[in-house]
This record gives structure tokens, C-alpha cells and sequence, in this order.
């Protein structure tokens, strides 16, 4: 029950140290979380994290990836991580930044990773999305493509698929598209 | 009207609530017969949010005795909010100078095209007031009923708007014009209307007030206010809340014939963040599914909306607000469906599940808003027990509501009391650390150090422990600017039972010698 004649005391008082009051910056529970994720990072050494927004804005980074095996090995692929106020609640929106050939990847830069969407869970973190998508480039997957072209090349013709991977991290043409240089 | 608002016998259910004692009286409740008016006079409240929960909750608080209200809102009035947000009207006008020679040819005309687009002659679908009736106002005033059908209601905009008619309230502040209408029934009370943001305010804006009521519609919302509100409270030296920082919350959700209503004390009861552990994750379909094997109109749908768009507006982001934006994704998803062979693509289950909407009931705003008022009634005058403190509200067959008593996480990262650690002005960051290895209630490794938004430092990745490492031999005194005491944050690995597990925890960091001054201050003033 608020004391009604407090109040008034109180008001009083307040204008009183209206000076000197607390900043406005908050930190969300999601910032803070994310803060925990980020101090925790766990990363092989292919892989690397910058801050476009320098060392206080851990809600947009990015990750380079540089598979050392498998069909795209020599490459680097930069995704840029978006994480909300309301994270763990949500899961951070990632989005593929350098054109890639890829059954999982679409031209626009979506990526289907389960844990990305359906599959997210407040337990997961930062870490396992980062090896999520490492291993999407390990084990490029048929079954649930976003590029549907590549993804019937890749399951009814492997060799040339390698060498379509091969021709668009150099730089070139597969099919109509172009995909600029990337190893 | 001016009779009905000033009418006694309006505050009788009130006063006797407020001037008699009873047998489940909050604890001291000193009932009186001017109680109402103290309150009326003294006690400030806000209401986030003027939609369908803010309505009614301006209606129920100034109905209730409270004469001090604020209400924020940055949203404007849509056709789509007029089945409940009652405080808003649809109605259009003609220009004063031709009113006497159109009139009665003007309403034919009307009724007519209206019935044609609304489909139906049956004229008492429309309620048609005449201009006599109206004529102080200069408007011809068609209420129409609920229709559920959005698409209707858009129709019959688009044609007024062409027809240059003026369309109210469509468009206005929902703040504004509600904060009118309930000033214009309601005698002396006073509803400050703020027509922004909730993040345009700053802290001391809702310092001013004694209570706080939501009438909010989303998760991101709710953490906002409830971490401002958590903010303010202060925990002495046995980390007990200290009773005049307590800002107390009514918090009330609906979500078609479902609803919420809940009572936070920021160190008393749990805050929003505690429980925020119980909401289930939002349906999400695999990417997958929407480029590959739609199956229901909803892929269809969400198709359009993420992948399709980003293919041929290259750029430029979806705005759900824009009227030609849906249409888009409408027409897309319709392709779309007809493509796979599937059925059920419409406008409204467009918007639905583009913008995440459950179709809304005025029933239950009603009653989840009545369950709000009536807690901050309590809250303030102790005139009865309060909610202890989460009310749920089911509609769907029949009635039923149930009261649980949620726990409070004491670890929680908002509310919580955290760890008190004094510390010198001279101790630096490095010194910090390794002392949070050692205290007896932490026994924090290989922390990492966060004070209000800023990293002072970071153990991991490599690039950033090089970014702030330059911070570890600053006296930590210097990187928190000077403040007298505050709250920080630490995550690392913490030791119990032989077991390491990583953890984040909430520190109260209290600088010996400079915290002194302050207190004394404070002792005296309160006594």
C-alpha cells in the first residue's frame, strides 16, 4: 500500500536530488546475456569475429569463416549477426554477407539452419550457431535447399558441383549468375 | 451529459470500498470518506498504451477515483481498432459551408453506396443519425457495427477517402483523442495524453509516478518498462528492498479470448524478467519449407514476405505498416499458393501473419482491464488484498480465471539484490577482478567486467581483450565516472561443489569513503 502522505514528502524531496540522478543508458537482459555469450566465445581458428561498432556494441558483429576441409576449403565467408534486446528469447538474425554457391544458402545471403529459427532455444548461444555454420560448409546438405539448383547438382552430380564451388570462389560464372571472389 | 458527470451517486461503489473496514483490508488500511479524494489529489498514475487495453483502462482508473493520469501511446487510430478501442469513433464530415444544401441528398447518396459496398440493404445494419441531431458538431455520424472483415472496412475508406470526404478519427493520436473523450465524460479528472515513444522518456519522467498500468502488446515492450521500474530500486545493507524505491507494476495482456493480469513490487514480487523463462518460443517455419515444399497459406504468406521481397527489393526493408506493402506480399502469396495448389490466402490472414496478429475481443480487454484498475486501486489505498500476483483468464469455453503465486528469482539480472562489494576509490580493475575470485559468495573466475553498456573488459575473443586491456590498471572508480556506488555486471566461470559452470552475475559496487557523504545526507531527511 503506498502511504499516501509520503508522498508528498517524497516529491519534495525528489525535486530536491533531481540533480545527480541515475543515467539514462540501460542494459536489457538480452545485452547482458549476450555479454556472457560473447566473453565465453569458443572459436577454432579458422574462424574470427570483428566488431563494426567497436567494443561497446556487441548486438552487431561479424564472423569470418574459413573452412580448412571439404568442397570449400580456401574460401572466406562473412555473415553478419543481428542480436535483438529480447535475445536469448529470439534468436540473432544471421545473414550470409559474401555471395556463395551453396544448397543452403540463398543469393540474398538467407541461410537455412535450423537453430536459426524453429529450432532456436534460449540454452543455445552464440557458440552453437558459429558451429552450425561451419559445418553447413563441411556438410552441405540436399535435403533442405534454399538454392535448389545447386542442391539438385550436388545430389545427382558431386564432381560437378566441386568444381561449380571451385569456379564461384574464384570468381565466375555457374549458370547465369556471378559470383565475385572469395579465396 | 454534464448531469451524469458530475453525479454523486457515480462514486458510491467506490467510496464504500474506500471509507469502510473489512475483514480483507490490506495491512494498514485506514478506510475514510475522503480517501478517494487524497487519492484523486495525490497519486499520479501512467498508462502505457491507449489501444484496447488503454481504453478501457482510462475509463476504469478515472471511473475508480484516480484524477492524475498520463497515458502514452505512438500509435494512431486504424478502421481495424474500432470493435473495442471505444474512446475512438468512424464517422466523416462535409464541409461546414455546404452542410444546409446537402444534407438530406448527401445521407441518401451515402446510404446508398455504402449498401452497395457493404453488400447488404438491410438498413438497420447502419444506424444513421440526422444532421439536426448533430448539428453543434456539423457531422453526419454513421456508426457502424463490428465487422470483423477487415477488408470491408478498408473499402469503405478507400471510397470515402476518394470521394474527399474527411475521415475521423482515423489517423489522430490515439493518446490525444482518447485522453478527450474520457476528460469530456468524466468530471475532474485529468489525462495527460503523450503522443511518443516509451523509449523517448527519460527516467525521471516515470520517477514521477506512483504507479504504473500496461496495457502493452509485445515482450520487448514490457522489458523495457519493467527494467526502468526495477531501476529505481535501491536494497540496503542486508539486501532488503528499500520501500520507498519500490515502483509498482499492474501489468495486463489479452490475446483473443485469453488474458493476463499481474502485480509486480520490483523486490517483492517477481518482475517481468523472472518468468520470462515461461513464454513458449514463436512459431517459426524453416526457410526450407517456405522455398521448397510450402504447404499451408501461411508459408505461402511468409514466402512472399521473407524471401520473395529481399529478391526483388533489393535494399529496401518490409515495413508491415505500409498499405502497399502488404498488398504486395498479398498478391505474391497468392501466386504463390496457386502455384502449389493451395487454398486460404487472404488479406486479413496476411496482415495476420505478417504482423503476428490474434484477432482481438472487446469481452476480454474488458474484463482483463477491470482486474488492472481494481489492483491499482488496492495498491494505493490498501482497501483490499492485493493480487498475489498472476491472474490468467480464459474464455474460450465458458469463463475461468486462476490466481498463481509466481517465485521470485533471487538471482535475477533486473530485480534482483545481486552482490554487495565495497570497494576503495584505488582499487584497479585487475585488483577488481582478482578480488572476485575470492569472495566468499561469488568465487568468479576469469570475469568479464560490464558497466552500463560499456565492456570495461573482456576476457574473450581475442580482438576485444586487446580493445579494453589498456582498462585493467584504471582505478575502477575512474570507469564507473565517479558515481558513489552503482550496479555492474560480471560473467565467468564459477566454482561450487568442485563444479564450473559459466554464470553472469549482478553486482551493488559501494566506494568506501565516498558513499559516506550521501548517506548522512539521507538519514536526516528522512526522519
Amino acid at each position: 500500500m503506498i502511504k499516501l502522505f509520503k508522498i508528498k514528502d517524497q516529491r519534495r524531496e525528489d525535486a530536491a536530488n533531481s540533480s545527480g540522478k541515475a543515467p539514462i543508458k540501460k542494459q536489457s537482459a538480452g545485452e547482458l546475456r549476450l555479454h556472457k555469450d560473447i566473453s565465453e566465445l569458443n572459436l577454432p581458428k579458422s574462424t574470427d569475429i570483428t566488431f563494426p561498432n567497436g567494443k561497446d556494441d556487441l548486438m552487431n558483429f561479424e564472423i569470418s569463416i574459413r573452412p580448412d576441409e571439404g568442397y570449400y576449403q580456401g574460401g572466406t565467408f562473412i555473415f553478419t549477426f543481428q542480436v535483438s534486446p529480447s535475445y536469448p528469447h529470439e534468436p540473432p538474425k544471421v545473414k550470409c554477407k559474401t555471395k556463395v554457391y551453396h544448397p543452403n544458402i540463398d543469393l540474398e545471403g538467407n541461410v537455412c539452419l535450423n537453430i536459426l529459427r524453429e529450432d532456436w532455444k534460449p540454452v543455445l548461444s552464440i557458440n552453437t550457431i558459429v558451429y552450425g555454420l561451419i559445418l553447413l560448409f563441411m556438410q552441405p546438405n540436399d535435403e533442405d535447399p534454399l538454392n535448389h539448383d545447386a542442391a539438385v547438382v550436388l545430389r545427382d552430380n558431386p564432381k560437378l558441383f566441386e568444381a561449380n564451388v571451385r569456379r564461384a570462389m574464384g570468381g565466375g560464372y555457374v549458370g547465369q549468375v556471378y559470383f565475385p571472389r572469395c579465396i | 451529459m454534464e448531469g451524469l458527470s458530475s453525479d454523486p451517486r457515480r462514486w458510491r461503489d467506490v467510496d464504500k470500498l474506500l471509507s469502510r473496514p473489512g475483514n480483507i483490508v490490506g495491512q494498514d488500511f485506514e478506510p475514510s470518506p475522503t480517501l478517494r479524494e487524497d487519492i484523486g489529489d495525490v497519486v499520479r498514475v501512467l498508462v502505457v498504451g491507449a489501444g484496447g487495453l488503454g481504453c478501457e483502462l482510462l475509463k476504469d482508473l478515472a471511473l475508480s477515483g484516480f484524477k492524475n493520469i498520463d497515458v502514452i501511446d505512438m500509435d494512431t487510430i486504424e478502421v481495424s481498432n474500432l470493435n473495442r478501442q471505444f474512446l475512438f469513433r468512424f464517422y466523416f464530415g462535409i464541409l461546414d459551408s455546404e452542410i444546409e444544401k446537402m444534407e438530406l441528398l448527401v445521407l441518401r447518396e451515402y446510404q446508398n453506396s455504402l449498401f452497395a459496398w457493404l453488400g447488404t440493404d438491410k438498413k438497420r445494419d447502419l444506424i444513421v443519425l440526422s444532421a439536426s441531431m448533430l448539428r453543434d458538431e456539423h457531422r453526419f455520424c454513421i456508426v457502424l457495427p463490428p465487422y470483423q472483415h477487415i477488408h470491408q472496412h478498408f473499402t469503405i475508406y478507400i471510397y470515402l477517402l476518394i470521394s474527399g470526404v474527411r475521415i475521423h478519427d482515423v489517423g489522430k493520436s490515439k493518446a490525444e483523442v482518447a485522453a478527450e473523450r474520457v476528460m469530456k465524460r468524466i468530471n475532474g479528472v485529468n489525462i495527460t495524453p503523450h503522443f511518443c515513444r516509451i523509449e523517448d522518456k527519460d527516467l525521471s519522467f516515470y520517477n514521477d509516478f506512483n504507479i504504473i498500468v500496461l496495457g502493452l502488446d509485445s515482450i520487448e515492450a514490457r522489458s523495457y518498462i519493467n527494467s526502468i521500474a526495477c531501476g529505481f530500486l535501491e536494497y540496503d545493507e542486508d539486501d532488503r528492498p528499500l520501500l520507498e524505491t519500490i515502483k509498482p507494476i499492474v501489468d495486463g495482456g489479452t490475446e483473443g479470448f485469453k488474458g493476463h493480469a499481474r502485480v509486480i513490487l520490483p523486490g517483492r514480487t517477481p518482475c517481468f524478467e523472472c518468468n520470462i523463462w515461461l513464454f513458449p518460443p514463436q512459431v517459426k517455419f524453416p526457410l526450407c519449407t517456405l522455398a521448397e515444399t510450402p504447404r499451408t497459406a501461411a508459408h505461402c504468406i511468409e514466402y512472399a514476405h521473407l524471401i520473395k521481397w529481399g529478391e526483388v527489393h533489393h535494399g529496401k526493408s518490409f515495413d508491415a505498416d505500409d498499405p502497399e506493402h502488404m498488398q504486395w506480399v498479398y498478391l505474391e502469396a497468392l501466386k504463390r499458393a496457386e502455384l502449389f495448389g493451395i487454398t486460404g490466402v487472404t488479406f486479413s490472414l496476411t496482415q495476420g501473419v505478417v504482423k503476428n496478429i490474434i484477432p482481438a475481443i472487446a469481452s476480454t480487454n474488458a474484463i482483463v482491464s477491470a482486474a488492472c484498475a481494481l489492483e491499482a486501486l488496492k495498491i494505493v489505498s490498501g482497501c483490499s488484498k492485493t493480487l498475489s500476483n498472476y491472474l490468467t483468464y480464459n474464455g474460450l469455453d465458458g469463463t475461468h480465471i486462476k490466481v498463481t503465486d509466481f517465485v521470485r528469482d533471487i538471482d535475477c539480472l533486473v530485480c534482483g539484490p545481486g552482490t554487495l562489494l565495497e570497494l576503495d576509490t584505488s582499487t584497479t580493475l585487475s585488483q577488481f577482478i582478482g578480488l572476485l575470485g575470492e569472495h566468499p559468495k561469488l568465487l568468479v573466475s576469469k570475469a568479464s567486467v560490464t558497466y552500463r553498456g560499456k565492456n570495461l573488459y573482456m576476457q574473450s575473443p581475442p580482438i576485444l581483450e586487446e580493445m579494453t586491456r589498456s582498462n585493467l590498471q584504471i582505478p575502477i572508480f575512474h570507469l564507473m565516472d565517479k558515481v558513489p556506488k552503482d550496479t555492474l555486471h560480471i560473467s565467468g566461470i564459477s566454482e561450487k561443489n568442485d563444479k564450473k559452470a559459466s554464470c553472469l552475475r549482478k553486482l551493488r559496487v559501494v566506494f568506501k569513503g565516498v558513499a559516506d557523504e550521501a548517506l548522512k545526507m539521507d538519514t536526516t531527511e528522512s526522519s
